[in-house]
């Protein structure tokens, strides 16, 4: 049933008039143009397709375009701002925490949600989180150097906000 | 020179000076004769090979029918074209697997990238380097030999002011050169961007989510195609009903004689459609499963090859005082890469250019036009990031999918398969048998190797240890199969098999390394001085010496439950050792393998840290092979859908890897992707050894069968 929706999509408002329990993934992939998010189990298994909704890591394959209503949603495309990459993105290059790159925006949103909550997580609690997020290359090593790193920076980061 | 540029490749000589414009463009004819004759196969063919472009604009372009899989080769092809041309890597730009533009190749497996490809490669950059000094020399009213090059200009020895740059060298030029492979190459010690691990030049793009994949492209128009899949391989259609489908708003449905598919705007809509088209399968009944596969295989795999045959084999085994006989297996493997095979077909202008998920550009677009009857120039296959290969994508059913819906429909239509199809359509690395005879004599030397390999081939099976009576036979058909049908369907296998990373080579490996090792023990030889006693193979003693001392082998004594293993292997050209150190978990059967040492001699080593990334992949990604990846199936019938039956390695598994990149600047660079991962089934299995007395004889190495062998 087409009904209208907004929500807003990576800092800007966005609107669609269009079905609401349509998957979030294949909206941001057709209508919205938005590729980051990827297709990967269809079953919410492996962490290729997540988003970030009001900062909360969700896999859109298995989320209702309905869950956005009203919400702030954050892909990939949108981590970045004003050009400068997020820490982890800047880490993972740093480390080459990935290889095909397709878990890579998976990996990276769940990190980034993650260190929001948990600014010094130890490698095993980074590890944790990151478990039931996929990836077949074998960059698990790297990414756990590119998370560490970045736990570092935005560490750093919120300190320096505090003093 | 027309035999030569054969323009049934569908890049000739009159399109490659067209191609020029302006500038300066190299081509190198002809290929590594040397590894050809090593390889016993060919991989490129004599006409078009490495072909690069000098721009007006200084910035050079690098064609390659090479692509990226993650594997690194963008960078890498970039650093060795830079570094031959004398240029900073920042102003290559690649051109990977478009069939339009880059000059022939038959894919990108094997490993063969740097070790085939790189010296052709490298080629044409000396080669554009020497016309560059040239015109520079005329320029620059000196001699050759008193030019130096560094980023692109070119100044005079001593007279740093006397300069010019390539682009100025190369603006008003139309210059073409089509050479032979023999450029003299840089060494080692010249090496500024070669040897280096600069930052991968596909990393900004794939952590901002603006890398490609082929499911990203989206032409307008694009219909996305659900396609009716039969429940078992071997099943043939018998009546379908698409009505209630065609009821749908928007949805097209396309009836071909073994394809039927729904297409709709919407993804989501076509499947939907998809899930109200109902039809009959007719199925064989097939009594195959992962438990007797291994008999069956044994009795199909009649047709034999010698491999090697030294001494007398029937003697050494009369006289050993002892013959270890021994019978090792692997079940099905799957590729699950995370992206699925997916492809785009547009129709445009009387051409279809189709954008896939494929290794193989080349010998897709041929499989395309045939699909479509047209002329192979009537195809461009172009080839975006693909979200992980390891063989699977050597196979391009859905491009062909795609192309054929696309010509359907006259409409621009996107393939991308299900993970339940990837699972379904994946051409398994096929299950093995190898049968081992050997003995030992009593100075701890190997007196007898009579080695059987069934439906695995021989690669990894080869002799690398001083064995005076030897045998090695390859039964069975390895040439893989990628259609299954009722007429096409394999007798060997009940479903498509294909190559996984380092095909054969890790049943292989498992299979001698363990046998190895399980001798070592029966002689009371520590496994290390084992293979060190039994192989005066220069490169193996010493990759398995620095593995060893990087391990610190074989220290302490391991705990209850723990144990230490070690392999080594030899593949694509590169010589590996690996040491694990494992925890066994006695109540669950369990195995944690903590630590990983693998050293590797490569040769020269073009790119360290992608290299060790290589490495360490090869070892995580092996974890799954080795401990739990196995495909469930009932005769043709695939048992796993998604990843909670297929269990992948995830960060829980993993050990602490350590890499150690053995120097070896007298070979030409190896291969990279595949071999760490050949000895990891034999180093776990060896350690299982250690530390429980129990061997087995079968991968995966499951929780199940550990504590069944515990028990036991």
């Amino acid at each position: 049933m087409k009904s209208s929706i907004q929500f807003r999509l990576n800092g800007r408002p966005a609107s669609l008039d269009t079905d609401d329990s349509r998957k979030l993934l294949w909206v941001l992939r057709t209508d919205l143009g938005l590729t980051g998010a990827k297709y990967g189990c269809g079953a919410g298994a492996c962490g290729a397709c997540t988003v970030l909704i009001d900062g909360k890591p969700v896999r859109s394959c298995v989320t209702p375009l309905s869950a956005a209503r009203d919400r702030e949603v954050t892909t990939i495309e949108g981590l970045a701002r004003d050009g400068t990459l997020h820490p982890v993105q800047e880490a993972f290059l740093e480390h080459g925490g990935f290889q095909c790159g397709y878990c890579t925006p998976g990996m990276i949103l769940t990190a980034a949600a993650f260190l929001h909550e948990n600014p010094a997580p130890t490698r095993e609690a980074i590890a944790a989180r990151l478990e039931h997020n996929l990836c077949r290359c074998g960059a698990h090593t790297r990414i756990l150097d590119a998370v560490e790193t970045a736990s570092k920076t935005t560490t750093a980061q919120a300190k320096g906000g505090k003093s | 020179m027309s035999a030569l540029l054969n323009p049934s490749h569908g890049f000739n000589r009159r399109q490659f000076l067209k191609m020029v414009g302006g500038g300066i463009a190299v081509l190198v004819v002809g290929g590594p004769a040397e590894l050809f004759a090593q390889d016993r196969r060919r991989m490129y063919p004599e006409d078009l090979n490495a072909y690069l472009r000098i721009g007006a604009d200084g910035r050079v372009t690098v064609f390659s029918g090479k692509i990226e899989m993650g594997q690194g080769v963008l960078t890498s092809q970039a650093q060795m074209a830079a570094e031959e041309l004398g240029v900073a890597l920042e102003s290559i730009d690649m051109v990977l697997g478009d069939t339009d533009l880059c000059p022939w190749d038959m894919g990108t497996f094997g490993s063969l990238t740097t070790r085939m490809f790189g010296p052709s490669l490298r080629a044409a950059a000396a080669e554009g380097r020497a016309v560059l000094l040239n015109l520079a020399a005329a320029k620059l009213g000196a001699a050759k030999t008193d030019l130096i090059v560094e980023d692109g200009v070119v100044s005079v020895q001593g007279s740093p002011d006397r300069k010019v740059t390539y682009a100025e060298l190369a603006q008003g030029k139309k210059i073409a050169r089509l050479i032979d492979e023999k450029a003299v190459l840089r060494s080692v010690a010249q090496f500024k961007v070669m040897g280096k691990s600069p930052r991968r030049l596909d990393g900004r793009e794939k952590v901002t989510g603006a890398a490609h994949y082929a499911g990203d492209v989206r032409p307008q128009g694009l219909l996305y195609a659900r396609i009716l899949r039969p429940p078992a391989h071997g099943a043939t259609l018998g009546t379908v009903d698409t009505a209630a489908a065609e009821r749908r708003s928007g949805v097209k449905v396309v009836k071909l004689d073994d394809l039927v598919a729904v297409l709709h705007a919407d993804p989501e809509a076509a499947g939907a459609a998809l899930a109200d088209v109902t039809a009959e399968w007719k199925t064989e009944p097939l009594a195959l499963d992962p438990e007797n596969i291994f008999d069956h295989l044994e009795k199909t795999a009649t047709k034999a090859e010698e491999k090697d045959h030294r001494g007398d084999v029937e003697a050494a085994r009369t006289a050993a005082s002892r013959v270890f006989e021994s019978t090792y297996r692997k079940g099905y493997v799957a590729h699950s890469p995370m992206e699925p095979h997916t492809a785009v077909a547009e129709p445009k202008d009387g051409r279809v250019t189709v954008w896939a998920s494929t290794q193989t550009p080349f010998p897709l677009r041929d499989q395309i036009a045939q699909a479509l009857k047209v002329d192979t120039q009537k195809v461009r296959v172009i080839t975006p990031y693909l979200g992980g290969g390891f063989g699977g994508k050597s196979a391009g059913r859905q491009a062909i999918e795609a192309a054929r819906l696309a010509a359907a429909t006259g409409q621009p239509v996107q393939v991308a398969w299900t993970r339940a199809e990837e699972f379904f359509y994946d051409t398994f690395d096929p299950a093995a048998v190898v049968k081992v005879a050997s003995a030992v004599d009593a100075s701890g030397k190997i007196a007898l190797w009579d080695y059987a390999v069934y439906a695995a081939g021989d690669r990894g099976a080869a002799l690398f240890y001083d064995v005076p009576n030897a045998r090695v036979r390859a039964f069975g058909d390895t040439s893989y199969r990628e259609e299954a049908g009722p007429q096409s369907r394999p007798s060997l296998h009940p479903f498509a098999t294909g190559p996984w990373r380092a095909p054969g080579a890790r049943m292989n490996v498992f299979a001698v390394e363990s046998q190895i090792d399980l001798m070592a023990a029966a002689a009371g030889v520590d496994p290390l001085e084992f293979r060190l006693r039994n192989t005066s193979d220069e490169r193996m003693r010493k990759v398995l010496r620095e593995a060893a001392t990087a391990f610190g082998w074989p220290g302490p004594k391991a705990g209850s439950g723990r144990g230490r293993g070690i392999a080594c292997g030899i593949d694509a050209g590169t010589y590996v050792a690996l040491i694990v150190e494992i925890a066994v978990d006695a109540a669950t059967g369990a195995i944690k393998v903590e630590r990983v040492v693998a050293a590797q001699d490569m040769g020269i080593i073009v790119n360290p840290d992608g290299a060790r990334m290589q490495m360490e992949g090869c070892v995580t990604m092996g974890l799954g092979y080795v401990l739990s990846e196995e495909v469930p199936f009932k005769g043709g019938e695939v048992l796993v859908r998604g990843f909670d039956v297929y269990h992948l390695p995830r960060f829980s598994a993993l050990p602490k890897i350590e890499t150690v990149l053995v120097k070896n600047d007298d070979v030409a660079p190896q291969g990279a992707g595949e071999p760490a991962i050949v000895p990891l089934g034999a180093a776990v299995a060896n350690a299982l050894s250690d530390a429980t007395g129990k061997r087995l004889y079968r991968l995966p190495l499951t929780p199940e069968r550990v504590k069944a062998a515990l028990v036991s």
